[in-house]
């Protein structure tokens, strides 16, 4: 009963205050492997325009659920999604909805950079050549172009388009990637642990950029930094034993959390 | 008598392993921990002391004294030996052996039945020999070994180092064979090439041994060089094998794909030992079915579209040929498919591609190099097929590109140059060799060229 007025208060708040609106909307999804639950019953919104963190310790659920966004759980046989996610008020799992129309809206960038052993420029032109957005050359040029830009490896790549993607160094492959889902331009970006196979200073390339990105696409990153998530995103949500356990702006997640778990996992006493 | 003796040793080796073990034990007190080698390792110490030396010398003996016995009995009976040439002594030796010890005798007459007498009694005092030194040997070894464990002697050290040396020396007994069979091969073709030369062998069109000859006895002419051309076999192989991979590469190939990245678990758990077993099926089967199904059956649908099918045609053989290849493509190239990264799989997805646009636009492209290695070997395999060809493949030397006409291929004319009753020296036999030697060029490369290919993609994901 407290809750729902809590709730209803909150939506109040967010209407008078200019809230950003609510881009993709998990309710009671739960998420089993087989006979294991890994998700129980997760209530969580994602909010247009704003970096949403998903923390927690390892095996807590964070990237099950940043999987079942774009359905990427579709690929593990033994993956079975319930409850409801939609996005825009549409339900993600509907049998109408095309999964690969979904994941051009809902695009992903992976924990280990994994650029196709194609050329940088091919690598790119991926997204855009298989879902038919570019109707000529010079148009699909210019996608590459702008994508890379966006994701701020134009002026490191513009003399070796042509080269392999897969001799970049680290922190370029993942902005190869950022560029590579940014192509198709998506509205909602998962990002898997972007930065756990990077360097600090590639890391600190890779956060700026999605703070830029945040003005033109919603995001969600997993991340197992608290730093990181304070760093770059709006709002926080802690995960522990596959429970959400709270939700919440940064700066509050941060400095007074709600749950005595969050704080625990936040100083650093456990996780 | 001397397989007597081995058993023996075996058995003394049986027990010296038992005998080391408690001796071990015993010199400790029972406190299996002070000791520094195992006490199994001790009695495997003492039991190839015991019995190793004495097999070893056994193997020599068998080894060398056939040689040593026939140079005695040609010595003794030189009298009577010296006016035959080298093919009648040898018969003669043969025929005296076979009397002495069972076997097949040719004709038999006094002086054999002499020689014969002397082989008996020259091998009983061998075999006495080896008896003697093989049991002294064995009780020097096991009297060395035995006084050597000790709480501290380091058995395992030894006993590994006598393992290191066996297993070195039967990877040496394959090396050894294998090059001993290249230079037989290389040799063999050097008698060849010195009675046909090297660019009438290469280049030459036409192929019928058989007629090699011109003349019977002392009419018998030189050597007809012009017959010797292999042009036709080689034509005829690749065309062959051209065929086999048409059915192969496609069928496995799409076969891999399902297997590795449609298939569910359980599918697969059964579908791959399936193609397997496709891969154990003996050549000999498939080369009747070739011959008995599926050649009278192109012959009957040629017939019905008005095409003259020969009843051997390399279309039949390519055919059956190639679906025994499928499991041997399917299941190398699931192996490089696998290998592609599940990351590059998840990228692709996670931007939207469908599962047959991953699979041609990024799985594909990333395992080519494996898949190219692969049709290789398989390429080769089909190169070297025997059966196969042999039971469904023609016999006469046609130099045509049409597959509906009957070929024959390198293997065949092996197999047809060897069978029967031949002279090793004639030219005739001599040209499977000069065969044999390209063919093995072929494939070589051919696996060479592949195994480099597998390597240098290895490295892209390792």
């Amino acid at each position: 009963m407290n809750i729902m007025t809590e709730a209803s208060v909150e939506q109040k708040l967010s209407s008078g205050t200019n809230e950003p609106s609510i881009k993709m909307k998990g309710e009671k999804v739960s998420v089993h492997y087989g006979e294991k639950r890994a998700l129980f019953d997760v209530d969580l919104d994602v909010r247009e325009n704003q970096v949403t963190a998903l923390i927690g310790p390892s095996g807590c659920g964070k990237s099950t659920f940043l999987r079942c966004l774009n359905r990427m759980n579709d690929t593990i046989d033994i993956a079975r999604v319930s409850g409801k996610i939609t996005l825009d008020n549409e339900d993600v799992y509907d049998p109408k909805i095309d999964v690969v129309e979904l994941r051009a809206r809902v695009g992903m960038v992976f924990q280990k950079p994994n650029p196709f052993p194609k050329s940088i420029y091919e690598n790119v032109a991926y997204g855009p050549r298989i879902h038919g957005l570019a109707r000529s050359k010079a148009e699909l040029d210019g996608i590459v172009e702008s994508s890379l830009k966006k994701a701020g490896l134009f002026n490191e790549v513009k003399d070796r388009l042509l080269e392999s993607g897969t001799g970049l160094s680290g922190g370029q492959q993942q902005r190869l990637c950022i560029a590579r889902a940014i192509a198709v331009s998506p509205e909602v970006i998962l990002m898997d642990e972007p930065c756990s196979a990077l360097d600090p200073i590639a890391t600190a390339r890779v956060e700026e950029l999605i703070d830029e990105l945040r003005q033109n696409y919603t995001i969600v990153i997993v991340t197992h930094s608290m730093q990181q998530a304070a760093r770059v995103s709006q709002r926080t949500a802690m995960f522990h034993l596959g429970y959400l356990v709270e939700e919440g702006a940064t700066d509050k997640m941060f400095t007074n959390p709600d749950d005595k778990r969050t704080q625990d996992y936040i100083t650093g006493r456990f996780g | 008598m001397v397989g007597y003796l081995v058993v023996l040793l075996l058995v003394l080796a049986a027990a010296a392993y038992w005998i080391g073990r408690t001796r071990a034990i015993a010199s400790v007190n029972g406190d299996v921990a002070r000791l520094h080698s195992l006490p199994g390792q001790h009695g495997m110490f003492l039991a190839l002391f015991a019995a190793g030396p004495a097999l070893l010398a056994i193997v020599l003996w068998s080894m060398v004294t056939p040689g040593i016995e026939s140079s005695i009995i040609a010595d003794r009976f030189s009298a009577e030996l010296s006016g035959m040439g080298v093919p009648q002594v040898e018969a003669f030796i043969r025929d005296a052996r076979a009397m002495a010890f069972g076997g097949l005798v040719g004709f038999a007459d006094p002086t054999k039945e002499a020689a014969a007498a002397v082989y008996k009694s020259i091998h009983t005092t061998s075999a006495w020999i080896i008896w003697a030194v093989a049991l002294l040997l064995s009780a020097s070894g096991f009297y060395w070994a035995y006084s050597r464990i000790a709480q501290a002697y380091r058995a395992r050290h030894v006993v590994e180092r006598v393992l290191r040396a066996f297993l070195i020396t039967c990877s040496a007994v394959a090396i050894l064979t294998t090059i001993g069979i290249v230079l037989s091969l290389i040799f063999e073709s050097l008698r060849f090439f010195q009675q046909v030369p090297l660019y009438k062998f290469l280049f030459g069109t036409h192929w019928s041994p058989q007629s090699a000859f011109t003349g019977a006895g002392a009419e018998a002419g030189a050597v007809n060089q012009d017959i010797f051309g292999m042009v036709p076999l080689f034509a005829g192989t690749l065309l062959i094998t051209f065929i086999a991979m048409l059915v192969a590469a496609p069928i496995g190939l799409m076969a891999a794909i399902y297997l590795s990245d449609y298939a569910s678990k359980s599918v697969r758990a059964v579908a791959k030992p399936v193609l397997e077993i496709l891969a154990g099926i003996p050549t000999v089967v498939y080369g009747f079915f070739a011959a008995l199904t599926v050649a009278p059956y192109f012959r009957s649908m040629g017939e019905s579209l008005g095409l003259n099918v020969a009843s051997e045609s390399a279309l039949a053989a390519g055919v059956v040929m190639g679906i025994m290849i499928i499991p041997f493509v399917s299941s190398l190239s699931d192996d490089v498919i696998n290998a592609v990264p599940q990351s590059l799989r998840d990228g692709s997805a996670g931007l939207g591609a469908t599962k047959s646009e991953t699979i041609r636009k990024v799985i594909l492209p990333a395992a080519l190099p494996g898949i190219v290695s692969a049709m290789l070997l398989a390429v080769s395999r089909a190169i070297g097929e025997t059966m196969i060809v042999v039971m469904a493949a023609g016999l006469a030397a046609n130099l045509t590109a049409n597959p509906l006409e009957a070929v024959t291929t390198v293997t065949v004319q092996i197999v047809t140059l060897l069978v029967g009753d031949q002279e090793f020296d004639s030219a005739k036999t001599l040209a499977a060799f000069a065969l044999g030697l390209v063919l093995f060029c072929i494939t070589l490369t051919l696996n060479i060229v592949a195994l480099r290919v597998v390597q240098k993609y290895r490295e892209q994901y390792d």
